[in-house]
């Protein structure tokens, strides 16, 4: 039988990918500095298009997001002097491979302290993908009441969308193979700030 | 927010979801039983949302057989069932075909071939789930087993504990009434002392079963003494329908001697708790007051107990079922 696919650490979200590949690293495509500018930028975007932080609610998805989503909340303050509500989405029970994976992962607390009534929800995420898992993080969203909008914001794009989703805040684009993977780490989780490009070792499942 | 998710190290890998069924606590190992209440902390936060629902047990079919009147733990099973998207099949004994003689076996396979993918079952009989589970391919969660075991039960007294007091380990707890007949209390022994609590027994000698301390726990049949120094009591119902012959003299003897009273808790911590799995017998194991004055606790049960179930339903779940 083949292995089932699990969610990895070299790997964001709900995307399938086979584990325990050999993982080459091709290139380094944001350092600290790139990472900082990028987030500070993104901040900056997301004010201007809601016009001020008033309304806003930032949702990271577990576990880089969230990560990101407490340093654009930072970022935010340090422009306008305001902190806007975090709140971190686990949207392990929103995945829709939950029937075809081996064992029902691990499940953590989503956290959302305040009403998302009427409010501008950005969602934020280290990799877009497939889309899968932004659809995940959507559908939870909408159970804890109606938004006014859902807004995502992204450290890369690196396209092959299955979903019809886009990203409103991208902090770099990066066109991929499919068999590239990327690999964001952050300091919070991973002791670096860096964005890497590497690639899966022979045994390809595409 | 002060609270970060823990991404530093790689999560532990999880038993508990690897396993086909969950029969008793006794065949768990404390790390399973400490994953499925970290699990329920997750479900609890799923019960204060606008929409109470979360969509990761669409497509599947649970049933739930209940050969046993229960109107608390079916409940809270259907709740959970429910709130994890299943699709739920309510059996009970009345309506079914067991009235016209049909053996569990059958039962069971019946159910089976409609495709159902798990069984919640409440028998009068201990062992009773472990009979079904070696004879249908479906996943069986036991609802409690004639006098064997109420597994849910101790993991939902678990996760009070644990919410209230912030942990397990070394914690001293009482079982209070009739221990020989409560599966109750044989889960929440199991449970207690595989997670490093320490657990008193204490009733009427009647009501406790000889050589129990093999399990690991002390006796007593002195209430005062054994709620000296308690963190918590874990009082029974007790369950006349359970007993052959009467065990105790009167009922009015056994609320004088071991009924929770006020009198009996004035020397004690305040901050004991009293726990109850209910239905409560006032002015028998527990008195109207103490009742009123440790609802919130008791209540807190009940809320937990969807969550528990709801971890546990959702561990199982997972993927295809394995030995």
């Amino acid at each position: 039988m083949p292995e089932p696919p699990i969610k990895t650490e070299a790997h964001s979200g709900a995307e399938p990918v086979k584990a325990l590949r050999p993982m080459l690293e091709k290139a380094r495509i944001m350092n600290e500095e790139e990472i900082r500018r990028a987030l500070t930028r993104v901040a900056h975007e997301i004010i201007e298009r809601n016009a001020g932080p008033e309304a806003l609610v930032i949702a990271g998805i577990r576990t880089r997001g969230a990560f990101m989503a407490e340093r654009i909340v930072q970022r935010i303050e340090e422009i306008e002097g305001v902190v806007v509500p975090l709140g971190i989405l686990d949207i392990t029970l929103y995945r829709d491979d939950l029937q075809t994976i081996s064992k029902s992962p691990l499940v953590r607390a989503t956290e959302i302290p305040t009403s998302i009534v009427d409010k501008n929800v950005i969602l934020v995420d280290d990799v877009l993908f497939t889309g899968r898992t932004v659809r995940a993080a959507m559908d939870e969203i909408i159970d804890f009441g109606r938004p006014r909008t859902i807004q995502l914001a992204v450290l890369v794009d690196r396209g092959h969308r299955e979903f019809p989703i886009r990203a409103d805040y991208v902090g770099k684009n990066v066109p991929t193979s499919k068999r590239e993977v990327i690999k964001v780490q952050l300091v919070e989780s991973d002791g670096v700030d860096a964005v890497l490009l590497c690639e899966l070792g022979e045994g390809g499942d595409e | 927010m002060s609270s970060r998710p823990a991404a530093v190290r790689p999560a532990p890998q999880p038993m508990f979801a690897l396993r086909k069924s969950l029969l008793g606590i006794r065949e768990l190992e404390p790390e399973e039983i400490l994953e499925i209440l970290d699990a329920a902390e997750s479900f609890k936060e799923v019960q204060s949302r606008m929409i109470k629902k979360v969509p990761a047990l669409r497509g599947q079919t649970v049933a739930n057989l209940f050969f046993e009147n229960s109107t608390r733990t079916r409940s809270s099973f259907e709740l959970a069932e429910k709130r994890l998207s299943a699709d739920v099949l309510n059996f009970s004994v009345s309506t079914s075909s067991v009235a016209k003689g049909e053996t569990l076996r059958d039962t069971a396979q019946n159910i089976e071939a409609m495709n159902v993918d798990m069984i919640v079952m409440r028998h009068a009989s201990s062992g009773a789930c472990h009979f079904l589970d070696r004879h249908v391919k479906g996943r069986v969660i036991n609802a409690g087993d004639g006098s064997h075991e109420h597994p849910t039960q101790a993991l939902l007294d678990a996760s009070t504990l644990r919410e209230k007091l912030g942990r397990l380990e070394g914690l001293r707890i009482v079982i209070l009434g009739d221990i020989t007949h409560s599966r109750v209390a044989r889960s929440n022994i199991f449970l207690l002392t595989k997670v490093g609590a320490k657990v008193t027994v204490c009733g009427p000698p009647t009501m406790l079963p000889p050589e129990v301390e093999k399990l690991g726990v002390r006796t007593s049949t002195d209430v005062r003494a054994a709620l000296k120094n308690a963190d918590a009591v874990n009082v029974l119902r007790i369950q006349f329908e359970r007993q052959e012959e009467p065990l105790i003299p009167s009922i009015r003897e056994y609320a004088k001697y071991f009924g929770i009273t006020q009198d009996k808790l004035q020397d004690l911590s305040p901050g004991m708790m009293i726990l109850h799995p209910g239905p409560m017998n006032r002015g028998t194991e527990i008195e109207h007051s103490v009742a009123e004055a440790h609802s919130e606790t008791i209540l807190r049960q009940v809320s937990n107990g969807v969550a528990v179930r709801m971890a546990v339903l959702y561990l199982l779940s997972g993927g295809e079922v394995q030995n």
